[in-house]
């Protein structure tokens, strides 16, 4: 038997947000179940436990977690759900794992529209289901109006890790490779796009993605000699390559000709004044692979659509300042640091 | 990308460094200043040192506004943020300049201040309508390339009758500061330091044209040819400084000729004169007081000028002793000279100037170049 009759549907069209919405009560309940379990849908949702027990295969656990506070809540190529799924598989994927669930918490703020929490749970269900991922847990928060920019959510993932598997930083060696799987800083670019005070006109779309199959694909090709992998999110390409060096202690080398950056957000890094290095990625991954099989993984990475345009940029050298030099395609020499600063609030 | 690939080919490039060091005496040194910190981001950003000739060495100068501004009015702008009925409007890259007690304006915003970062002076005109109430200040910096903008501003806020918007005026002019640098003992007097010639600057030209510049060809007996930002107008400009020197010419030319003119953007000379007038001297960081090298408001204007609006008055503070970012910005040392580089001054936290944004010449050398310091010591 339902124990639950809603007297009034939500109005999903017109209506908003208000502070009994995160209280406990009916009208919670309401939005969890009309608005939430309605984009989601699975079994464990349905139970509507206070938490999801569920089974996991052979191998070892892999857990992440993080934060989404993106502004504009919308932007070419996502929003704030999209990414927030895409972003957490992506880490959990990273390892090597395959990921499996997600729980996701909504942080709300007062007078938020009932239709555009609709739309960002539904492209979070949307994206979960693309993904063969389930979010099978969540919280709702409501909080005043001028308490929070709209909407911030989190999310949890768990991912399973075939056993014999473990990518880490200080793997990386003197001669390896370093891929990556296709043009740097279409995410970033494409939020400042969108920017209230700065807003350009171009056709850059957000490279949000979940690519986990592209990684199965990979360690299917290359396994152990894979050594470590990461999303170049916020910091882009330099953050990462200078984390890993620092990690490792090893440095790099790139070439600044084979690194792909798509003309249009490489135009509207110049107008910005950016290194698009610097700039954020979130459907893209790079690997440091052994030598000897690193055309295998570029072969793999290539045979996938998230990584047609992938490339081999690079090495790793021996480096007791752990610099991460590039060969500019003018044929100079430079640094690539780490970001100075904070290039652009918000930008996942 | 169309309109800058062009002006970054690395065939050409490689064609004019082989005409410099064909032009170039192979028995002498060049040492030839860039005024701007556009000029020193881009020879660092495409690693122009490395394709340059052994013998041609470039010398980072000051025409970097967000350095060269003194810790005393960064403290100015702060205490005036921290006035509870204010807004203060700045751009982006002077958030974390230290003032001299180390506070920034991000520190500043950070414990409560109402400072806003803006794009371009129609950002702070909107936010100065959208708050009617409050007290909007627009921290105006720059050399005479942003200074039009901010003439444009002023003209806006008094059509608009915005009773409560006015400016913390900080322009700067180029040419004073190149012959301060020029005037200094190390180089007039002592010779300590040869600088060849100049790499004029790119976007001031447009505005000042190369006129102001003849006087100081002249007078200094230095060539000068104003340059482009793109690193083939740069290599360019070192192939017509070489030539200057070889055949003993002390003139102005022009490079960027796509964009200069000799007279320059007069609408632009007309709007500034009309709104501003010269300070007897202003400080810059590493240079210290430069007579006739800043721009106040005129008094028809006092109503927008934020000094006399809220009676800012200026202290000044001397610069770290062990800086030395004076020395640094007129070629005598470089950056590895100084104790402090990359030991207590770094981007993250910059005691001097030079290492205050990505256009000073320590910054750059520290971001981009310290690999080499590294081969040298190797070598």
């Amino acid at each position: 038997m339902r124990a639950t009759v809603y007297q009034r549907k939500l109005d999903i069209e017109n209506g908003r947000v208000d502070p009994s919405h995160g209280a406990g009560g009916r009208a919670m309940a309401q939005l969890i179940s009309g608005l939430f379990h309605e984009a989601f849908g699975n079994e464990w949702l349905a139970r509507g436990n206070d938490q999801a027990a569920f089974d996991v295969g052979a191998g070892r656990m892999v857990m992440t977690t993080d934060g989404y506070v993106v502004s504009p809540l919308f932007f070419p190529g996502g929003n704030i759900g999209s990414l927030a799924v895409h972003g957490t598989i992506n880490d959990v994927a990273m390892g090597g794992a395959r990921p499996l669930y997600l729980s996701a918490t909504f942080i709300i703020e007062e007078g938020f529209r009932f239709s555009d929490l609709k739309t960002i749970a539904d492209s979070m269900g949307e994206a979960a289901r693309a993904a063969g991922v389930y979010i099978i847990t969540g919280d709702t928060k409501v909080v005043e109006r001028g308490k929070a920019d709209g909407l911030f959510i989190s999310t949890t993932g768990v991912g399973v890790l075939a056993d014999g598997l473990d990518l880490s930083a200080e793997k990386a060696r003197v001669g390896d490779r370093v891929l990556v799987s296709g043009s740097l800083g279409d995410h970033g670019a494409a939020i400042m796009s969108r920017r209230q005070n700065l807003a350009f006109e171009t056709e850059i779309v957000s490279d949000s993605a979940a690519l986990h199959d592209l990684v199965a694909l990979m360690v299917a090709a290359g396994g152990s000699s894979i050594r470590v992998m990461r999303d170049p999110t916020r910091g882009g390409l330099a953050a990462m390559l200078n984390e890993i060096a620092h990690q490792s202690g090893l440095g790099f080398r790139l070439q600044e000709e084979a690194i792909p950056v798509k003309p249009a957000v490489a135009a509207a890094c110049e107008l910005l004044g950016l290194d698009p290095l610097h700039v954020a990625n979130e459907g893209k991954l790079v690997a440091i692979v052994a030598p000897d099989m690193a055309d295998a993984v570029l072969a793999a990475m290539r045979a996938h659509p998230l990584g047609c345009d992938a490339a081999d940029i690079g090495e790793a050298v021996a480096d007791s300042h752990q610099f991460v030099q590039l060969s500019t395609s003018f044929g100079g020499g430079r640094i690539v640091d780490w970001l100075l600063g904070e290039q652009l609030p918000r930008i996942c | 990308m169309k309109y800058a690939d062009e002006f970054r080919d690395k065939t050409i490039a490689h064609g004019l460094v082989r005409a410099i060091g064909a032009e170039a005496d192979s028995q002498r040194a060049y040492r030839f200043m860039e005024f701007c910190g556009g000029h020193t981001h881009a020879i660092s950003r495409y690693g122009l040192e490395d394709i340059l000739p052994a013998n041609v060495r470039m010398i980072h100068g000051p025409g970097c506004p967000v350095c060269v501004l003194p810790a005393s009015r960064i403290d100015m702008a702060i205490r005036l943020a921290e006035r509870p009925e204010i807004t203060l409007c700045v751009y982006g890259d002077l958030m974390r300049i230290p003032g001299s007690q180390g506070k920034a304006l991000l520190s500043a915003k950070a414990f409560g201040a109402d400072i806003r970062m803006v794009y371009s002076t129609l950002d702070a005109i909107r936010i100065a309508e959208q708050a009617p109430n409050r007290e909007v200040v627009f921290f105006a910096i720059g050399f005479e390339t942003t200074t039009p903008p901010t003439a444009v501003m002023i003209r806006l806020a008094e059509k608009k009758w915005l009773k409560k918007f006015s400016v913390f005026c900080n322009h700067v002019l180029t040419p004073s500061a190149m012959h301060s640098i020029l005037e200094n003992p190390d180089i007039r007097d002592i010779g300590r330091v040869e600088i060849d010639g100049f790499l004029g600057p790119a976007h001031v030209s447009t505005i000042i044209g190369t006129e102001p510049y003849e006087v100081l060809a002249e007078q200094f007996g230095k060539p000068i040819v104003i340059a482009g930002f793109e690193p083939l107008d740069m290599m360019q400009a070192i192939l017509m400084l070489v030539r200057q020197v070889k055949e003993g010419r002390h003139e102005v030319e022009n490079q960027y000729s796509r964009a200069v003119t000799r007279k320059g953007n007069r609408r632009a000379q007309e709007e500034v004169s009309d709104i501003f007038e010269l300070r007897d001297q202003f400080e810059w960081r590493g240079l210290g007081l430069v007579p006739h090298s800043g721009l106040k408001l005129k008094q028809a204007y006092a109503q927008f000028d934020a000094e006399k609006r809220f009676a800012m008055h200026e202290v000044r503070v001397a610069d770290n002793p062990a800086c030395e970012c004076g020395a640094i910005l007129r070629g005598v040392k470089r950056p590895v000279d100084c104790k402090l580089f990359g030991t207590v001054c770094t981007p993250e936290i910059p005691i001097g100037s030079c290492m205050v944004s990505s256009e000073g010449a320590c910054a750059a050398h520290w971001t981009y170049g310290r690999f080499r310091d590294y081969q040298l010591r190797r070598a």
